[in-house]
Formats: C-alpha cells, sequence, structure tokens
C-alpha cells in the first residue's frame, strides 16, 4: 500500500476530528471537498452515496470516514487488504485526537467533583441540553418524516415511550416493519 | 486527591455500547445512551448525563464517540474508554463496511430504505420522549424554562450554529445554576 495515501488518510482525519465542533457531520463540506477535489479519491455521487450508506448503519453518523478511508485505500495498491487499512486507519484517527481532549476534560471534570463550577454547568446546562434534545428531534423528523403517516407514527410512538414501560428496542422493530410493508 | 473512577468490567462496557449502538438503527443515539446508561445501569445521574452531552457537543469529535469516551473513562478509565468506543464502533463499522464492499463491488446501495423510514420515524419518537422525560425533571420555574426554549428556538427553528446559542444562553445559565451560598451550607 503505497505510503502517501496512507499519510493523507490519517492528515486529514486526525485534522477533521479536532475541527469537528459541534459534531462529525459539521466537517462534512471540508470532507467532501479534500476527497473529491483535492485527492480525487471517489466521485461527487459516490461520496453522496457512501454518505446514504453510512447514515442507514447503526452507531455513531460519522462512519462516512470509515468508507472514505476504505475507498481511498481501494486505490492505494493492495485492493481489498489496502481498502481495509484505510478503513480501520480513517477511523482511528478520526476518534482518537478528539477521543483524547475528551478524556482530559473528563479527568478534570471528575476531580472538580465539588467545585462550584461544575454544579453549575450541571444544574444550569440541563435546560439547555434538554432544548438541544428537542431541537435535534425536530430537525430530525423533518427530515424523516415525509408524510401524515409518518408524522402519526412517531407521534404515536413518542406517546408510548412517554406513557408506557414498553422496551422501546420493541417499537423500533415494529415501525421498521411497518417500513418495510410500505405502510409508512 | 485520587478519584477512582467506578469500576465496571471492561466486556460490560463494550457489550452496554455495542448494545446502544445496535439499538440506535434509524437514529436517536442520545436518547438510546440516556435509555441505557442513565436508566437501566444508573451510572450517571439525570443531571450529570445532561451536562456531559452538553460538553460532549461543545468538544470536537462525534458527540457520541465524545460520550463513550466519557462514560468509559468515568466506568473504567482509559481501558474503560477505549472499551466503550470498541463497543460502539466495531460492529457498525463491520456492517459499514459490508455495504461499502457490496457498493463499490456490484454498484447498487442495498435496500435498506424502507425499514430504515419506519425506524427513523420511531427513533424520532424516542429523541422527543426524551426531551419531554427529561424535561419534567428540570424544567421546574420560569427561568429554566427561558432558557430551554430560546435554544430550541435558536438552535431548532433558526437553525443557528451550536456555538453562538451557547455563547449567548450557557453565560446566563451558569449565573442561574451557580450554588448559593445559603444553600451549600444546607
Amino acid at each position: 500500500m503505497n505510503i502517501r495515501t496512507l499519510i493523507q488518510i490519517i492528515t486529514l482525519f486526525s485534522s477533521l476530528s479536532l475541527l469537528s465542533i459541534g459534531g462529525g457531520n459539521t466537517v462534512l463540506p471540508e470532507m467532501h471537498l479534500k476527497t473529491v477535489r483535492s485527492y480525487d479519491w471517489m466521485t461527487d455521487s459516490q461520496f453522496a452515496d457512501i454518505f446514504a450508506i453510512s447514515q442507514a448503519a447503526p452507531g455513531p453518523s460519522i462512519l462516512i470516514v470509515t468508507l472514505v478511508g476504505y475507498k481511498a485505500g481501494l486505490g492505494a495498491g493492495w485492493g481489498q487488504v489496502s481498502g481495509l487499512i484505510g478503513a480501520v486507519v480513517a477511523t482511528l484517527a478520526m476518534m482518537i485526537p478528539a477521543g483524547i481532549l475528551v478524556y482530559l476534560v473528563a479527568k478534570v471534570w471528575e476531580q472538580a467533583k465539588e467545585s462550584a463550577f461544575r454544579k453549575a454547568v450541571e444544574k444550569g446546562f440541563a435546560p439547555l441540553t434538554v432544548g438541544l434534545v428537542l431541537a435535534s428531534g425536530f430537525v430530525m423528523g423533518q427530515a424523516a418524516d415525509h408524510d401524515w403517516r409518518a408524522y402519526l407514527l412517531t407521534a404515536v410512538c413518542t406517546g408510548i415511550f412517554v406513557f408506557t414501560k414498553t422496551n422501546p428496542l420493541i417499537v423500533v422493530g415494529i415501525a421498521g416493519f411497518l417500513g418495510w410493508m410500505n405502510l409508512v | 486527591m485520587k478519584t477512582d473512577p467506578l469500576r465496571v468490567p471492561l466486556w460490560e462496557l463494550a457489550l452496554t455500547f455495542n448494545h446502544i449502538a445496535l439499538a440506535s438503527f434509524g437514529g436517536g443515539l442520545s436518547a438510546w445512551s440516556r435509555e441505557v446508561v442513565v436508566v437501566e445501569k444508573k451510572w450517571m445521574s439525570e443531571e450529570e448525563f445532561l451536562s456531559a452531552l452538553t460538553m460532549c457537543r461543545i468538544l470536537p469529535g462525534a458527540n457520541q464517540v465524545n460520550l463513550a469516551v466519557f462514560v468509559g473513562n468515568k466506568m473504567g478509565g482509559v481501558p474503560g474508554a477505549f472499551a466503550s468506543i470498541f463497543g460502539l464502533t466495531l460492529i457498525p463499522v463491520l456492517l459499514v463496511l459490508a455495504l461499502g464492499y457490496g457498493y463499490f463491488t456490484f454498484h447498487h446501495v442495498p435496500a435498506l430504505q424502507d425499514i430504515l423510514r419506519g425506524a427513523a420515524a420511531a427513533a424520532v419518537a424516542l429523541t422527543l420522549s426524551m426531551a419531554i422525560k427529561t424535561g419534567q425533571k428540570c424544567l421546574l420555574g420560569p427561568v429554566p424554562l427561558v432558557l430551554f426554549a430560546a435554544v430550541f428556538i435558536l438552535n431548532g427553528l433558526l437553525r443557528w450554529h451550536l456555538l453562538p446559542c451557547l455563547a449567548i444562553l450557557a453565560p446566563i445559565s451558569l449565573v442561574w445554576g451557580w450554588p448559593k451560598k445559603l444553600q451549600a451550607k444546607s
């Protein structure tokens, strides 16, 4: 596998890792620019398609980097093997720099258990977080729910989650089944 | 002053985050994290979890990976953080790679779209219900209600980025949340 591609993967994703303030999706435009225009790893429509694929899979939404690394590696000499190396390296490069930063903050945070600042953050940020969670539910809903049936399904499921102790997995599973049957 | 993190076996951390990741098919990873970390495992209190969630959003990096580092470190130090990330990402990475292999080899996107559409509607519901359930506990009184409404309007309706929203509202919420001397004594 050629070393140049490997180094490009590492530098690109470790810098995007530290730039992605507010979440992984904030650096998507920059990632697109680099992978399609600067490095020529894939075409515009391939980038759009792997974005859709990465959104379909469970887990953190940032896994598009796994596929970018995979495609970059595919073109770097050893076929599937360098593809796999590219995928793993890109994923690690995207998670580790930001992860180290979080670790340092978490460490300070644990030691500051009794500090007034921590108490102020825990009490004061709670209403902000609830607002942000509602905002992301609202934005997700606009993207995911295309017609009244989907809105109705969201409303019914919300009722079930709030008023009953039903295992959410069952509800999500049934909703997925309804989608599969084209009822939503 | 050594603060020992609560020790949870590494395999349990990895399995827990694996469970969270797989459950989040269709989205709603934050809500699933709360469901498991706060409600089921009781590793964190509601307020501790909510403030960690917002800190993980402010810091660079994927929010959910950051949260796994935060919780993993609290429950098992550095190895705990790695075990949590490992659990969160291993199977999703393998799945994404399988899909990507199919896409780049056979040039078509597997037809998951229908199932996903339904699951996504339920994942939105889980996120909304998290806002309702946590809101019932911490939106007591006019100040938190105003803070909550303001950040929802700025971030959700007007689509402001996270940082300007927090630049305006975080100082107000810190002043409001600062422990009063009298309360500290009692």
